[in-house]
């Protein structure tokens, strides 16, 4: 399991109800099944991920997130998981109010577009970044909406949404990301894990 | 078609059953049939509805028709189904013609068939009838309840009527509530048996002059809603049958119209017309939502089932649409809920034919349910 799973993983309580949303072929929720007993559902718009997941045994349902949210009912779950797609979709702003309002928390991670090497790409190359966590080359990526640690951060403040704990990752190393420590973590990390509500 | 199959497996339910209409009715058989073995510990039962025109014949070769069983594509040894790890009930459902209470059955008060005389029965009647299947075999609680159209509307009231029978469901390609457009389809195939001077107001059992054609008419129609236009038109297209030229006739120039005719006559040796009118309109009347004052959420509320809905994308019968609704009333109520849609040219039939996506998600989700329900309690 990625890193980024495992400290997903470790903030979730045993027993919460959580939806992951993008949940691939299933390997979060099975792990949070398994390990923490935890009651985990999950949405994933790939056909063969979601009968992947179903011949696991897993509740996962076909579908758009950007379209299927509207029929849980409010705090239908404790946590929401949103693993590094919120920038994939047409109205990430939409997305972002159902998560909170389908989630007690919502967990979010982003892959940081403000990231240094993402930036010297643009800089002192003029191409669009290609990197690990952005695989992608412009032409070909479902990325739409990139944003930066910084700038979701600050979106978050906008909007009144209560940051509860970021993290970012850089590699193998994770670190607490505050306001005062902000300019510097939006540069050094590749991703950034957002627990909000 | 023949009216008294032998060596057909029987209980006859002796509790009293008031139906929808308010009629009540008891004594009655409910035929039905078995395949593979029920373990000691018994979790390892499958309840299986069959559709419309279904029987409980699913694996074995059909008493009337000789042909195989109408879901060996799933259920057989070693299968989606498996009936080597699996025991299969299969009942035939309440007013169907393979052995079950059915208006051809004969009225001890005036010793004539019912014909039209037969209470017209719901989806409902029709689950609690088989549900005396289980108290026979003595089975508390079932590993899964399967079904296909009309299949999956049985077992949707299954499950909101017996919420702790059984462990998980599997409704595929049907739909919570008929709609209009499925309520017209089935208009039309009964006006076309009942155009039929032969059917002559459901009374024709006596002299076995029946209704054929009206009921070939309705069979022709319907098999075409089972069936996509990319299908059909990859299967058919323009083809004639077996000419190099048109001949400017009614005879059945295309392939479709042959094929067409065929599915018709073959269909009257084993159905019966009074038996269409009265199951069609079963599942007309089929609205899930209007037995709860809150609508769809509230049947599924406070559930432990673990659904599994399919659709099938070419599916205009009962589409995606539909079992999306059933998806989202469960998510509504918290239930336990996986939803695939399956792509596909197959039409409606995709369920019953060999379908290697459909099959294997199924399977899947079988034994990994199977392995949780063995190892509850």
């Amino acid at each position: 399991m990625k890193n980024e799973f495992k400290i997903i993983a470790n903030l979730l309580p045993p027993q919460s109800r959580v939806l992951d949303i993008g949940c691939g072929d299933g390997t979060l929720i099975e792990a949070l099944i398994r390990e923490k007993s935890i009651d985990a559902r999950g949405i994933e718009l790939e056909e063969d991920n979601v009968k992947e997941c179903i011949s696991k045994g897993l509740s996962v349902i076909e579908g758009d997130a950007e379209t299927e949210l509207s029929q849980f009912p409010d705090k239908a779950f404790d946590f929401v998981i949103l693993s590094q797609t919120l920038q994939a979709f047409y109205q990430p702003e939409n997305v972002l109010e159902q998560l909170l309002r389908i989630g007690g928390k919502v967990i979010i991670s982003i892959p940081n577009f403000g990231y240094w090497q993402i930036r010297t790409s643009l800089l002192f190359f003029g191409k669009m970044p290609v990197a690990k966590s952005l695989p992608y080359t412009w032409y070909n990526t479902p990325n739409l909406h990139m944003c930066s640690i910084k700038d979701f951060y600050q979106l978050c403040e906008k909007k009144n949404i209560k940051i509860d704990k970021v993290i970012g990752i850089n590699g193998k190393k994770i670190s607490s990301i505050y306001r005062i420590n902000l300019e510097m973590k939006n540069l050094l990390s590749e991703v950034g894990i957002f627990v909000i509500s | 078609m023949n009216y008294k199959i032998k060596n057909i497996k029987k209980i006859i339910v002796t509790k009293p059953l008031k139906l929808d209409c308010g009629q009540t009715i008891k004594d009655f058989p409910i035929a039905y049939e078995t395949y593979g073995k029920l373990n000691e510990k018994k979790n390892n039962a499958i309840l299986i509805f069959h559709a419309l025109t279904g029987d409980q014949f699913v694996a074995s070769d059909n008493p009337i028709t000789n042909k195989e069983g109408w879901w060996t594509a799933a259920v057989g040894p070693g299968k989606a189904i498996d009936t080597d790890k699996y025991f299969i009930i299969c009942a035939n459902v309440l007013g169907g013609c393979m052995g079950s209470f059915g208006p051809q059955d004969i009225n001890t008060e005036n010793n004539q068939p019912y014909g039209l005389k037969f209470p017209v029965i719901t989806i409902k009647d029709m689950v609690r009838a088989q549900e005396s299947i289980l108290e026979y075999l003595k089975i508390n609680k079932l590993l899964s309840v399967c079904g296909g159209s009309m299949g999956g509307m049985q077992l949707l009231q299954f499950c909101a009527l017996y919420p702790d029978k059984t462990f998980s469901a599997i409704p595929i390609a049907s739909t919570a509530s008929h709609n209009a457009q499925q309520i017209a389809l089935n208009e039309l195939a009964r006006q076309a048996i009942m155009s039929d001077p032969l059917w002559n107001k459901g009374s024709y059992y006596q002299d076995k002059k029946i209704p054929k054609n009206g009921l070939a008419v309705a069979r022709m129609a319907a098999h075409i809603t089972y069936m996509s236009e990319k299908g059909l038109q990859e299967k058919f297209g323009r083809k004639l049958q077996e000419k190099k030229d048109y001949e400017f006739t009614f005879d059945a120039d295309f392939q479709i119209e042959s094929y067409l005719r065929h599915q018709g006559r073959a269909f009257v040796e084993r159905f019966d017309a009074n038996s269409y009118l009265y199951i069609s309109r079963a599942m007309d009347y089929f609205d899930l939502s209007k037995q709860f004052k809150n609508g769809l959420s509230e049947a599924f509320q406070n559930h432990n089932t673990k659904f599994l809905i399919i659709s099938f994308s070419s599916d205009w019968l009962y589409p995606t649409k539909n079992s999306k609704e059933i998806v989202i009333a469960l998510n509504a109520s918290g239930a336990n809920v996986a939803f695939a849609e399956i792509k596909t040219d197959k039409g409606h039939d995709s369920f019953l034919v060999e379908e290697p996506e459909f099959l294997k998600t199924i399977k899947g989700f079988l034994e990994s349910n199977f392995e949780i329900f063995k190892n509850e309690k």
